[in-house]
């Protein structure tokens, strides 16, 4: 049984990709797990297709938990989702969580083969 | 003038997306400051891409039958302009090209409009009144419903924009700003303004 993928989409490029280096420090390999950050100009933004890409990379049959920071990146990660094919729609979660706290608790409990349902409430627990 | 009937026309399709996309990227400096004063300063630098692109593409696109012009011209939205507002446009037109009707009448028109603004909704998690451009969408709805000419439905729009100064805003980027969002009038309102009254005058023009 493979584990849930985690999959964080920041406007930064730099938020991203710290907040993956968090996740690989502190929870390890055991996760597929993926980031982007930014607009496709390399700016401050969100690229639907680049998180469609993201889901692919991280693709797990467990299912995917996005983890997002401001709006864009919620309403850019819910309709590159939709964009997704039928197998997969409905195993891809937004979680409504802090984006660094959330991708290291919802990695750390992917690691431990927690299904996808599990994975999200455990990174919702963290939003007052 | 053009009629809905012209709207089989690639030359009148090609005119009026023109019309819109010179609008928005003639105002980018402008949406940017607004957005500059409550939210992140993006709003008319992410719109000139979007619209950019769309202009790129005019010609695939005018070829297209409305309702399927609608749709790609959405997904070009999202897929360019890169902020919050990509998701928003893009699922106005693409919901407008899913509801487009196939007798075009005003008042099938109008029940396409309410779907399409219902799914921005949706999307936004926002309702009128929290200072989004569906402040602008909803009361235009209204004029379009009521059987206002093109100037009428041009005007709504750009006072409706205007009218977002005073509200506070509780949705998006603005709402972080809370009570200091008031006096400031909403930047995805404002375009949203910028498309419909293009718009208008493009169809009144002969």
């Amino acid at each position: 049984m493979s584990n849930v993928g985690i999959v964080i989409v920041s406007h930064s490029h730099k938020v991203a990709e710290g907040a993956a280096d968090m996740v690989r420090q502190m929870v390890g390999e055991e996760v597929p797990l993926a980031w982007t950050g930014g607009n496709s100009e390399g700016g401050l933004g969100t690229d639907f297709a680049a998180i469609g890409e993201a889901i692919n990379r991280a693709w797990s049959e467990a299912g995917v938990a996005i983890l997002v920071d401001l709006g864009g990146a919620e309403t850019n990660s819910e309709m590159a989702v939709e964009a997704l094919p039928d197998s997969r729609r409905g195993r891809v979660v937004i979680c409504n969580a802090p984006i660094v706290e959330g991708a290291v608790v919802a990695a750390t409990e992917a690691a431990g083969g927690a299904p996808l349902n599990v994975v999200r409430r455990t990174a919702e627990e963290l939003s007052p | 003038m053009i009629s809905l009937a012209d709207l089989s026309d690639q030359a009148t399709r090609s005119r009026l997306i023109a019309a819109v996309a010179e609008r928005v990227i003639a105002h980018t400096d402008e949406l940017t400051a607004l957005d500059s004063a409550i939210g992140d300063g993006d709003h008319g630098h992410n719109m000139k891409r979007g619209f950019d692109a769309v202009l790129a593409s005019l010609d695939s696109l005018s070829e297209m039958a409305p309702a399927e012009l609608l749709k790609s011209l959405g997904m070009k939205l999202v897929s360019t302009v890169g902020g919050a507002s990509g998701p928003l446009y893009g699922t106005l037109f693409m919901a407008l090209g899913k509801a487009w009707p196939q007798n075009l009448a005003q008042a099938s028109l109008a029940a396409a409009f309410e779907q399409a603004i219902a799914a921005v909704k949706a999307r936004g998690k926002s309702e009128i009144g929290q200072k989004t451009l569906l402040d602008v969408l909803a009361p235009t709805l209204k004029a379009f419903q009521e059987g206002a000419d093109a100037e009428g439905i041009a005007e709504t729009a750009r006072s409706a924009a205007e009218a977002t100064a005073p509200l506070r805003a509780t949705r998006g980027r603005a709402s972080f700003l809370g009570e200091r969002s008031i006096g400031h009038v909403d930047p995805g309102a404002r375009s949203a303004a910028l498309i419909i009254t293009a718009l208008c005058e493009e169809g009144s023009r002969n």
